[in-house]
């Protein structure tokens, strides 16, 4: 079985963002870039199915900068086997790359490959859209298991349990699938050097847009972006009782 | 203009999230109709027509859109979109599940989770985890829309009289089967349209301590939420967590208990109208945002609490 791992390259998750002051955009120069942490649980699933026999290969492909290779590469150290980078230099968070564009070069690419099973993040961090695998689903035709918190692979047979508003659901999809991942799927592994070493040999091919046919003109116009309102901190409290009086007579919530 | 709400539901009830994204519509203005797929809805499709403001009900009751699959939905939703310039669902794992499947069908970049009608073509969304705000434009000639619930009022529930309408179903496409649910059964309030959120985080220490909470919660009505840290830890299921990527709330009173305050978490529960943090440690980033701050033991403070209420 041949696994496609789609992965983005994004601020990293601890870095406390800034919007640019003419509100253009977010800041991104001399900002650490991570991986997707949605991206690193959907690649540590398809190296467990590789390491447990389910799996042959693993791809893993990203559309970004020049740059992107370093997140291909971090996605080999953890255990891919060959990397997909689709260059382009519009914006991959907000008013370029969007998640319909991702899905039409994705499912370029797949028509491709052939893989029979595609893993990817439910999100990414930076625009938050949570769409790219349910339209590449669509595109496709494929059946779709998003929010995944569980993965089962028996042959043919693709068992997935989702993490919906309710609780859990579990379901049986027809094969080939796309999942998307949630955060309770797995914890990723972190690299290890001789790995990140190996990594650095294994195949990496680069391509433009335009050889899979797609572009990247938004639809979606940035007219702005702003910083949200702040809150202030309020007050703090001595005690429970004092705390009690505030919330009924000052706040008048309970 | 015409706008086309994909109702949330479970073919007996409308779900609430469903009304304040009817309520992002009125903001838009026009035509609203509710599409209710499903099977045997015929109770949900009569609540929906009961709702103010809507002019007609479109029902699709098949025995394969029971657990209402994106799969299923999707046709359904492209096949219905020339009568439209909106398409809305709520932005709950059940719209974000759907709704892209139909947008990319219909060749259309949706706009996730927004948080205000600046225009009928333009929309503000929260992005990076909420740490900024974009305002979009789309060029698209058919608008599809997931809507975050806790910025737009809800109608009335009552008082229409809309029309309901069947829409014949085609053959299921059985790409997916559902094998099972489960879900939290519950007396408590639901999460996200709960006045107040009693919620608990790491600090808590475990299962069995999450019983201080839910007597705090039961107390004052509330619903029970949860940092990540308290669901990774399996103190709470997951459908109690409250952030980024577990669900987003906006109570007039949260409670904050033993939880230091990640920005994942924060921006799942900082439009609450009063924020009350209970936590020892008195640098928690919590605090910051917190109105009222108790720097205290929460196994003193919270029985304590919930005592003299």
């Amino acid at each position: 079985m041949k696994i496609f791992v789609p992965i983005k390259r994004v601020v990293d998750y601890n870095v406390k963002i800034r919007v640019k002051s003419d509100g253009s955009a977010v800041e991104l120069a001399n900002v650490k870039m991570s991986i997707n942490p949605f991206d690193e649980i959907a690649i540590e699933e398809a190296v467990r199915l590789k390491e447990s026999g389910k799996a042959s290969e693993i791809i893993v492909v990203t559309i970004g900068p020049e740059k992107a290779q370093e997140q291909i590469r971090t996605a080999m150290a953890i255990g891919a086997d060959r990397g997909i980078l689709v260059k382009t230099d519009a914006p991959i968070d907000l008013g370029g790359v969007e998640p319909l564009g991702v899905a039409k070069t994705l499912k370029a690419l797949i028509e491709k490959e052939k893989p029979d099973l595609v893993i990817m993040g439910k999100q990414s961090i930076d625009d938050d859209s949570n769409q790219s695998g349910q339209m590449l689903a669509a595109l496709l035709g494929w059946a779709q298991g998003t929010f995944a918190s569980k993965l089962d692979i028996d042959g043919d047979k693709i068992t997935v349990t989702r993490e919906v508003d309710g609780g859990l659901e579990t379901l049986e999809l027809s094969s080939p699938a796309i999942i998307t991942t949630d955060l309770r799927l797995n914890e990723p592994r972190y690299a290890k050097l001789p790995d990140i070493m190996k990594a650095k040999k294994k195949q990496l091919d680069i391509i433009e847009p335009s050889e899979l046919g797609v572009d990247y003109t938004a639809r979606l116009e940035i007219i702005n972006v702003s910083e949200p309102e702040q809150r202030s901190a309020g007050i703090k409290v001595a005690s429970v009782d004092a705390l009690i009086d505030k919330l009924k007579n000052e706040a008048k919530v309970i | 203009m015409s706008i086309l709400i994909v109702a949330e539901h479970d073919n007996t009830n409308i779900k609430s999230a469903t009304l304040s994204t009817i309520g992002a519509a009125m903001q838009i203005g026009g035509d609203i109709d509710i599409l209710v797929a499903g099977s045997n809805c015929d109770e949900a499709a009569s609540a929906a027509a009961q709702i103010a403001g809507i002019s007609k009900i479109i029902k699709a009751d098949a025995p394969h859109l029971e657990h209402q699959s994106a799969e299923e939905l999707a046709p359904i939703i492209v096949d219905l979109a020339s009568n439209y310039s909106h398409i809305l669902t709520p932005a709950t794992t059940f719209g974000k599940n759907i709704l892209p499947r139909a947008a990319a069908l219909l060749d259309v970049q949706q706009i996730s989770d927004i948080i205000s009608v600046e225009s009928p073509d333009t929309f503000k969304r929260p992005v990076y985890a909420g740490n900024a705000i974009a305002t979009v434009r789309s060029s698209d000639s058919i608008k599809l829309i997931t809507v975050r619930t806790t910025t737009f009022d809800a109608p009335n529930a009552s008082g229409g009289n809309a029309s309901v309408e069947d829409y014949s179903v085609g053959k299921a496409l059985n790409l997916s089967k559902f094998v099972k649910q489960e879900f939290s059964v519950s007396e408590r309030p639901e999460l996200t349209s709960a006045k107040i959120v009693v919620s608990g985080g790491r600090g808590v220490g475990s299962k069995e301590n999450f019983k201080i909470i839910e007597a705090l919660a039961d107390k004052l009505g509330a619903a029970i939420g949860a940092s990540r840290a308290a669901v990774d830890a399996e103190f709470v299921p997951n459908d109690y967590q409250v952030g980024q990527t577990g669900k987003i709330v906006a109570p007039d009173l949260y409670i904050a208990i033993g939880i230091s305050g990640a920005i994942q978490h924060l921006a799942g529960m900082k439009d609450s109208k009063v924020i009350v943090a209970i936590n020892k440690d008195e640098d928690a980033p919590i605090f910051s945002i917190a109105d009222y701050g108790l720097v205290a033991d929460l196994f003193d403070v919270v029985p304590e609490l919930e005592g003299k209420l």
